[in-house]
């Protein structure tokens, strides 16, 4: 059962991730995006990390997502979709890629880890939300408020670079 | 029966092949910029499956890599932000978004 639905979302996220990079318009593309990470969410769920699955929706699949349609949106590009393909480009990524996914296959295909089975969680009455928030303010304290600054210099780095006229 | 790690480990890795070949093979920098998040997203796929492969002695999972995921997400979410606001500068003073046409440091 789990080995079936595994299979299930890992195909769609693959199938969506292809769409992402074989639409033609930006829309389709980023729409495709949006079901692949809904797939990839529903992956996490599959290895009990349900804080990190309703992380991905919310935070990708939701807000980043939104703020990808809205500039697709500002910007006009409707001239890129007829753009033809670049013979000699497309051979050499299809070559780098081809050859990645080969590697990546022997090396797994002979790691020890490869069949690697998964031993039940038998202490379920500490859910992952608790064990995750516990993890993050005791041992991740300080990595933890210094991305809280991160996100204060970005915030206020897109507002200085999206004033009209810079200076 | 449930997968194994290498199952996991193998669909990131196609995951992360097929944003490669998006970043490699797309000239838009809007798909580009989607691909990136896509190899990010890779990453995060494998980092969980550690974690729930890796049980501690508590019989948990290691949470160590989910708040890693957590951080990496964060990062992501601030990344798409000031990427986005920098294309959207790009766009105002080149009036394109295909890579293309952006080459005024070539050699």
């Amino acid at each position: 059962m789990l080995l079936a639905l595994f299979w299930i979302f890992a195909a769609l996220m693959l199938v969506f991730g292809l769409g992402v990079v074989f639409f033609r318009s930006p829309v389709s593309s980023a729409m495709s995006l949006v079901m692949s990470f809904v797939a990839l969410s529903a992956l996490f769920v599959t290895l009990n990390a349900y804080f990190i699955g309703v992380i991905q929706v919310l935070v990708y699949a939701g807000a980043v997502m939104v703020l990808f349609l809205f500039i697709i949106m500002l910007l006009d590009l409707r001239a890129e979709e007829r753009r033809a393909w670049n013979l000699a480009a497309v051979a050499g990524g299809a070559a780098v890629v081809l050859g990645f996914v080969g590697l990546l296959f022997r090396v797994l295909q002979s790691s020890p880890i490869y069949k690697m089975g998964r031993a039940e969680i038998w202490n379920t009455h500490l859910n992952d939300v608790r064990q995750v928030g516990f993890t993050l303010f005791s041992k991740f304290n300080l990595p933890f408020q210094i991305v809280g600054v991160l996100l204060l210099v970005a915030t206020i780095g897109v507002v200085i670079l999206s004033r009209k006229e810079l200076k | 029966m449930s997968p194994s790690l290498g199952d996991y480990l193998f669909v990131s890795g196609l995951l992360f092949a097929i944003g490669l070949a998006g970043v490699l093979l797309r000239r838009n920098i809007l798909i580009i910029f989607m691909c990136l998040e896509l190899m990010l997203n890779a990453a995060n796929l494998s980092l969980v499956a550690f974690s729930r492969y890796n049980l501690t002695d508590l019989g948990l999972p290691n949470f160590n890599a989910q708040v890693f995921v957590f951080f990496i997400i964060t990062v992501a979410a601030a990344e798409v932000a000031v990427g986005l606001a920098i294309i959207v500068a790009l766009y105002r003073a080149r009036r394109t978004t295909h890579v293309e046409d952006l080459n005024r440091m070539k050699f």
